[in-house]
Parts: structure tokens; sequence; C-alpha cells
């Protein structure tokens, strides 16, 4: 069996105690170099989830395991570099006042020595394609470009979950491209686990596993092509069902032999070309 | 930008002024501005003079726009001139317009201290227009590390400013976005009384303060997800060097400040 990195038991959470439980008896698994992808409708928890996972916010039920270590105020700090985050806003995470400043705030905060910063600033910056921009000031960044070093930032202290949360939320299509391929990137040079926290079922395809949350409930756990193949019930919990999805299931109403659910334009596509030598 | 007034605002460039340590600049700056008090003869004043204009000159910023960027400060030495002349009552008599006598005192008087005035203000503005306000920021941090002992927050207040700096051009674009869009609806910033301005500056702040708000919060939550706890046990990358030029400006500036007594003494 795989090794465990992140566990939920049970885990229930609200904000005050006069208010609704945000998260109602939550439990899964993430285990080490995996790709998950957690995707809900808006303020089905899934910040909350992500919070909750480097001790931003502490559950008023049930445990949080990180490797093993119950997550507590004694814990976050040696917790926190192990679980690296990235937000949706680019501009409200950027601390430093150039991008090497930034990607050094990180190392700084856990004393890291001065020789050994600048090696992982070279290296971090590279990894993401930003390095010729070391010296550059936030405000002369596109979005997708701070995004990058956002990711960097975290990188830097080398944590073994990455955890974005809507990081491409904010960003055009080209920028989201850009982050996507820069996370699959690095994914394949570094032992990391993957956490990526979207609403649009398109992002999911990448990952291996999806956890779907609704109302702060758990709805489903599954592959991508098995969740893509429900897209009656995304549609009933207020998720946008992607196009290629709704373009199968149109196709199989008229009789198309569609029998593997694709993920994507290519898959659709070599499904058709094949058609005939099936039928 | 702006032209008119450059006090504050940094040139980038590889000159010596530039290259010289932040803390080493201030500490000549802040004797700078004690010993002008001092000068009292024309020796003097020339020793602080050539002081000035070769620090200003050693910068490579041109000249002209130095100097076109002490526009405002221009005035004041002018006004202050003129009162002296016409205040100041020692000395032979110069001039008589009606009954208005202009002595030679106050004519040196005036002289002396628009003099003042302007070395003060050319040499601190050299500061800001050779250093990047990040290094000043640093600067003042390990200026001010003794004052750690009685408690003094000073890792907090150079985080406070670097992180200031960091959210001012974000912050302005924000604030020209937020006019634009007001403005299409109908807003008028530009015509009107005063007080029909100053109303329609409200529309304005209030939407950028909300932003701002919500920044800070997010902000403060990616600084703690990033491990920030305060300063205590923090490395940093920016640092600060005394190298052999610093050395040989504090000589330097040593043996002008001597220069200046010795005119005193003699
Ligand atoms: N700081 C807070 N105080 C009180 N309630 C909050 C706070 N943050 C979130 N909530 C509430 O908790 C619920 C879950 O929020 P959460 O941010 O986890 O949702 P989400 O799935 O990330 O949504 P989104 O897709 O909009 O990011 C929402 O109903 C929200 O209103
Ligand atoms: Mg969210």
């Amino acid at each position: 069996m795989r090794e465990a990195l992140v566990e939920f038991r049970n885990v229930s959470f609200r904000y005050g105690e006069d208010q609704p439980w945000v998260l109602k008896q939550v439990s899964f698994t993430i285990y080490k170099n995996e790709w998950i992808a957690i995707i809900g409708h808006n303020g089905s928890g899934k910040s909350t989830i992500a919070k909750l996972m480097n001790g931003l916010l502490f559950p008023q039920e049930g445990t949080i395991l990180i490797n093993n270590v119950p997550v507590n105020e004694e814990t976050i700090w040696d917790i926190r570099k192990e679980v690296g985050m990235v937000f949706q806003n680019p501009d409200n995470q950027f601390v430093g006042t150039t991008v090497q400043d930034d990607v050094a705030f990180g190392m700084e905060n856990r004393g890291i020595p001065r020789e050994e910063m600048v090696k992982r600033i070279d290296e971090t910056l590279t990894a993401v394609g930003m390095e010729s921009y070391r010296l550059t000031e936030p405000h002369r960044l596109s979005g997708g470009q701070k995004q990058r070093v956002a990711i960097a930032s975290v990188l830097a202290i080398s944590p073994e979950l990455l955890i974005l949360d809507e990081a491409t939320a904010m960003l055009d299509p080209k920028g989201r491209m850009e982050i996507m391929q820069t996370v699959s990137n690095v994914r394949e040079r570094l032992q990391l686990t993957l956490l990526t926290i979207t609403h649009d079922l398109q992002e999911v395809v990448q990952a291996e596993r999806v956890i779907v949350m609704n109302e702060g409930e758990k709805w489903k756990e599954a592959s991508p092509r098995e969740i893509f193949a429900e897209k009656k019930e995304l549609q009933r919990i207020g998720l946008d069902v992607p196009f290629i999805a709704t373009l199968a299931e149109e196709l199989k109403q008229q009789g198309m032999p569609i029998t593997n659910e694709p993920l994507n334009h290519e898959e659709l596509l070599e499904d058709l070309w094949t058609l005939h030598s099936k039928m | 930008m702006n032209n008119a007034f450059i006090i504050g605002q940094y040139v980038p460039g590889n000159s010596l002024v530039h290259r010289l340590d932040p803390r080493t600049k201030i500490t000549v700056i802040f004797f700078f501005v004690f010993i002008v008090f001092f000068a009292n003869s024309l020796a003097s004043y020339s020793i602080l003079t050539a002081f000035s204009l070769a620090s200003m000159l050693t910068t490579r910023i041109p000249v002209r726009y130095i100097l076109k960027g002490l526009t405002p400060v221009w005035f004041l030495i002018i006004f202050t001139f003129t009162l002296h002349i016409f205040v100041t009552k020692q000395g032979t008599v110069l001039v008589e317009i009606f009954n208005l006598k202009i002595y030679s005192g106050g004519v040196i008087q005036g002289f002396a201290i628009s003099m003042r005035f302007f070395l003060l203000i050319l040499v601190t503005s050299l500061l800001t227009l050779t250093t990047t306000p990040i290094e000043i920021t640093d600067a003042i941090e390990d200026m001010l590390h003794p004052l750690k002992k009685i408690k003094f927050p000073v890792h907090e207040l150079a985080l406070m400013m670097s992180i200031s700096l960091r959210f001012i051009p974000t912050l302005m674009q924000e604030t020209d976005k937020i006019s634009k869009a007001q403005a299409s609806r109908g807003v008028d910033f530009k015509t009107g009384s005063i007080k029909d301005r100053v109303k329609a500056v409200v529309p304005l702040l209030v939407p950028l303060f909300v932003s701002a708000f919500k920044r800070a919060e997010e902000l403060a939550m990616a600084m703690e997800a990033r491990g920030y706890r305060g300063g205590e046990g923090r490395t940093k990358l920016r640092e600060l060097k005394i190298m052999k030029l610093d050395i040989a400006i504090f000589i330097l500036f040593a043996a002008v400040a001597a220069g200046l007594f010795l005119t005193r003494v003699y």
C-alpha cells in the first residue's frame, strides 16, 4: 500500500460557534507523490480544507495528520515546512519588493543561511522559467508571472506537498496554461505531492484522483474519468461540465458507441476516427 | 513620471555614490546637516559647497535634472533671501529705494542662510536619488538595531516599511482603475467647486480602503503560510557590507569637517 502523506479523519469545522458547519465529517487520505484534485462549487469548503492542512485553521472535531503527525499549535511550524501553498490572488501573496526578495521570504523565515538562499533562488526561478526576472518589481509582472514566482517561493522551502488553491482562477487562458505547464514540469523534476483545488472540471483531468466536495461534505472520490461520467449529477451540485463531456454524451445519445469517457479533444477524436473499425 | 519634484525619486545608476553602503550615506548626511550650521565664513562655505558639488557630480545624474527637481525648493530659498535682505539692519547701506534701506549685512546674511538651505536640500536629495527605498529601509533597520534592547520593534517597523513600498505601486494602479470606473459611472473629479471635488473623492476612497483591508488580510495569511513568525531567528537575503570605499568616504568627510573647523579657529 502507498504511504499516506495527509490524513483527514472525520474532520468538522466551522468559523464560529454561532456559524454553520463548513466541513461535515470529512475523511480522506492523500498519498505520497500523487496528484490529487479537490473540486466543488463556491463555498463548498475547499479553501477551508487547504487552510486546515497547514494549521492556518484548526478543526473543532476530528484529526488531521501530516506524515502521521497531528496538526496542532506545537507542530504547525514543522508542518509548514512540509506543506506549501499558493493562493488565488497573485498580488496579495507577493511579500517582497522584487522577485528574488519574494522567493527569499519563506527561507528567511526559516533561518536558512544566505549562500543557500542564493543557490535555491537560482534553482527555483529556473524551474518556473522566471530566472531572468530576478530583480523585477511585482507591479511589472503579469498575473501568471506572479503566480509562477509564488510557486518558486514555495518550492524554495522544498515542501513535500504543494497546494494550489485556485491558483489559476484569476488568470487568462494563457496564464492558466503557463501555470499548469509549470506545475507538471516541476512535479516531474521533484518528488512532489500535488493538490490542486479548483471549480473548473477541465483542470482536474491531469490528476490521478479527484475529491468532489458538496456543501461541506465529501460527495465523491474517484478518478477523473469516473467523475466525468456523472455529468447530470455534477451539474446538479453546481459544477460546469466541460464541453467535451457534453459533446460525448450527445453523441452517445445519437447511438455512437463511445465507450471510454473522453477527457479532452484528442481522446474524443481518437474515439471518433477509430469508430468505423468498431462498428 | 512627474519630474517636477524629484526629492524621493530613485535614479538607477552604478556611480560611486550609488555603490556606497546606505548606512555610510545616511551617516555622512546626518553629520553634514550638523556641520552646515557651523559654517560662518567664505572659506567654510567654499569647503561645504565644494564637497556638495563634488558629490553631486559623482552621482553622474544630469545636473539639470537634479536642479530642476529642486524647483519647489528654489522658491523657498529666494523667499528666505528676500526676507533677510529687508529685515536685517547691519553694516553699511547699499541701496535706498524710497524708504527701504538695504544693508550689506542683510545681503551677506541672506546669502549665507540661503546657501545653507540649498546645500542641505541638495545633499539630502542625493541620498534618495542614489539609494533605493528598500536599501534605506535596510539601513534604518540595521542602524536602529541597538534599540531592540529597549524592546523597540525595529524588525516590525522595517517590515512595515518594506511592505508599504511593495504595495504603493499596486495601490496606485488600483486607484487609477477605480477612478476610471467611477468616472465612467459619471463621477466628476476634475470640475466643480472644491467641496464638490472633495465629495467626488469619497467613492474613490471607500472601495480603495475596502480592497486594501482585504489585501492586508490575505497577505497576513500568506505570510503565515510561508512560515513567518516574527523577527526571531530570521536570516536575510539582502545584506549590507562596509567596503574599502565606505571607509575612504568616511576619512574624506572627516577631512572636510576638520577643514571647516580650522576655518573657524583661524
Ligand atoms: N473567514 C471566514 N469567516 C466566516 N466564514 C467563512 C470564512 N471563510 C469562509 N467562510 C465560509 O465558509 C464556507 C466555505 O468557504 P471556503 O472558502 O472554504 O469555500 P471554497 O470552496 O474555497 O469556495 P470558493 O470556490 O469560493 O473559493 C463559505 O460558506 C464561506 O462563506
Ligand atoms: Mg476558495
